[in-house]
């Protein structure tokens, strides 16, 4: 395989709807923006670049299919070669692997990524109706086929097992919406309470409207490139800045579709497949999991998603990292909802299992210099979701795992404020950060690393 | 200033004759620029035929008050939700009976919204339910509970089904309640 750089991206602002443009024309809004912060003019990169991969979720929202031979068309990539991808919430971070696929494997030297969703063109319920389409049409949609439920259900689990509580995921929310105030992309900015959070109104409980992401139109791109297509573009005229940002990592993950049919294995299995090198190596921390066991816990029933420390695991053992927390400077993962935020953390080891409700509300994954108005016990160690991540940008699907790496491509490159406007949600020092795209109840996962060129 | 709405809808006025200049000069054209977008309802309904396949005689045993579940038959590992291979073995699954089996509330959740087709039913109760003896969870409605008394209280606790006296084929022809 050979080194795989992710050298610009764009966003288009993420909003309820876009009426004023076609989903080919907000997609050409983060290209072109992809495409001039590497200093470059669209006919010359039109020339330079080998291919994309086009990324979108639902053919139901458009009400057309072959939307990404659409986009392409559009930007002008045609007869260049091309393929969609679709995996629900993880599509954005499917393509995100995909377009580094092209590149590392030496099928092309220069490949642009771009993801769009455009979801308003039905009402809010008509949406979530498409969107639970995205489980069991036989088995689980027909019971009363509700996203916001299904992850309700689990956090009843977890809360049940691990001890969870709704103001510990409320500070998930004001966390996350607050970074956004910072965040001129985001959909949402705002600044709240713990109270508000919880007075706000119930969806599915304990989850109420602001535990959860809303539906967005938006697109994303990234432009990723070889040190061959480096070498091409910077002859054409294009600035690349330096250091580089290096895809270090990439991991992959899946789970049954049915969430009731995922299993419920014992302590041993759990430490033999699942448990995260750091985790076999510490006895306090098979203590920890032996008195869980004991307990009654079981992995990964519903709290906990084995696809997300699937994809964790393979893209730590890619990228070197033994102890993610200490490893990487900041996280953009897939916040739906605060809950999934809190079994995210456990998943990727940032915490224990059953941790993660304390590990939200100790300020651990919290931007440092922003005063979020909470009783925070712990400084900042690893920011997650510095943007403001699905719950405050939004989640225009396709677009949504894209997003997420150009914000992790702008905290590496160190021009938060340039793009920003604001140099707030800056992380200090940035050289490595691990973004996480997350599918349906938790049946695809992508974990990827994105570092600074030098780091090691 | 209250942040008070009314719920929009999509519905909209037939319109015979949209502005547009009268004459295409110039300016007129470069203010086409300025237009804001022209948004038209498209109708799309389909009827399905949809084949349980396998799985079909769970919907025939619910239609006649069994509660069907399927099981790898060497090592005994069974499905709530029926499957018709194990996903260990790869071998074909056997049906099995688990009506009368001892059931429990796995997770639960109250939804007060949902998606457009249930939103008439909110709030209902989605649980996902535990068999005696069988590995993997069933998801249902819970009836039978005060939805305004939601509590962690009700993991654990045990249930029965119900079957619907007019099946409608569905897996909804069963849902539990409070044993």
């Amino acid at each position: 395989m050979r080194p795989v750089y992710a050298l610009s991206g764009g966003v288009s602002k993420f909003a309820k709807a876009r009426p004023d443009k076609t989903f080919q024309a907000i997609v050409k809004e983060a290209y072109d923006y992809a495409i001039a912060d590497i200093g470059i003019d669209f006919p010359t990169f039109t020339r330079a670049v080998d291919g994309s991969v086009a990324s979108y979720f639902s053919d139901h929202f458009s009400r057309q299919l072959m939307a990404g031979i659409m986009a392409q068309d559009y930007l002008g990539l045609v007869p260049k070669p091309s393929h969609r991808v679709e995996g629900g919430g993880a599509t954005g971070g499917l393509c995100f692997q995909e377009a580094w696929k092209s590149i590392a494997s030496g099928h092309m030297d220069v490949c642009a990524a771009y993801g769009f969703e455009t979801m308003s063109h039905v009402e809010t319920w008509k949406g979530n109706e498409f969107i639970a389409l995205a489980s069991d049409v036989s088995w689980d949609y027909p019971v009363g086929g509700f996203y916001s439920g299904y992850y309700a259900m689990m956090v009843t689990r977890h809360m049940k097992e691990y001890g969870t509580t709704v103001e510990q995921m409320a500070a998930v929310s004001v966390k996350n919406h607050l970074n956004a105030y910072h965040n001129p992309y985001a959909q949402k900015r705002n600044r709240y309470t713990i109270e508000d959070v919880r007075n706000s109104p119930m969806v599915a409980w304990p989850l109420t409207r602001l535990d959860i992401c809303v539906m967005s139109d938006g697109a994303a791109a990234v432009i990723f490139a070889s040190e061959d297509g480096i070498e091409r573009l910077e002859a054409a005229g294009a600035e690349i800045p330096r250091p580089l940002v290096q895809v270090t990592g990439i991991g992959r993950g899946t789970d049954a579709m049915r969430m009731s049919d995922r299993p419920h294995v014992d302590y041993e299995t759990f430490m033999q497949d699942y448990a995260t090198d750091q985790e076999r190596s510490s006895e306090d921390t098979r203590n920890h999991y032996r008195s869980l066991w004991d307990r009654g816990t079981r992995y990964p029933g519903v709290h906990s998603f084995r696809a997300g420390r699937t994809a964790g695991n393979m893209a730590y053992r890619h990228a070197g990292i033994t102890d993610p927390l200490e490893e990487l400077d900041f996280v953009e993962l897939h916040d739906a909802y605060t809950s999934s935020e809190i079994q995210t953390y456990e998943d990727l080891g940032l915490c224990r299992y059953g941790e993660g409700g304390e590990f939200a509300a100790s300020g651990k994954a919290f931007m440092p210099g922003i005063e979020y108005g909470l009783d925070l016990t712990s400084d900042p160690v690893c920011p997650v979701n510095p943007s403001g991540g699905l719950i405050a940008c939004g989640h225009p699907v396709g677009a949504t795992g894209l997003m997420q790496g150009v914000f992790a491509i702008w905290q590496l490159q160190n021009t938060i404020g340039k793009h920003f406007g604001d140099e707030t949600l800056q992380v200090s020092d940035a050289r490595r950060g691990a973004i996480h795209s997350h599918a349906g109840t938790g049946t695809y996962v992508t974990v990827s690393i994105l570092e600074r060129e030098g780091n090691r | 200033m209250s942040d008070a709405r009314r719920e929009e809808t999509l519905g909209g006025f037939v319109v015979h004759g949209v502005p547009f200049p009268v004459e295409t000069d110039p300016d007129a054209l470069a203010f086409l620029k300025r237009m804001t977008p022209i948004q038209i309802e498209q109708q799309y309904s389909i009827t399905y035929l949809h084949s349980y396949g396998q799985d079909s005689p769970w919907f025939a045993g619910a239609s006649n008050k069994r509660l069907l579940a399927s099981r790898e038959p060497d090592s005994g590992y069974a499905y709530a939700t029926p499957r018709g291979h194990d996903m260990y073995t790869g071998r074909e699954t056997e049906w099995i009976d688990v009506t009368d089996r001892t059931a429990t509330v796995h997770a639960f959740t109250v939804c007060y919204f949902g998606s457009e087709e249930f939103l008439p039913d909110t709030p209902f109760v989605l649980a996902l339910i535990e068999y005696e003896g069988v590995n993997t969870l069933f998801l249902t409605r819970l009836i039978g509970l005060d939805h305004t008394q939601a509590s962690l209280e009700w993991i654990g606790r045990e249930v029965q089904p119900r079957f619907l006296r007019n099946s409608k084929l569905k897996p909804t022809d069963v849902y539990f309640v409070p044993a």
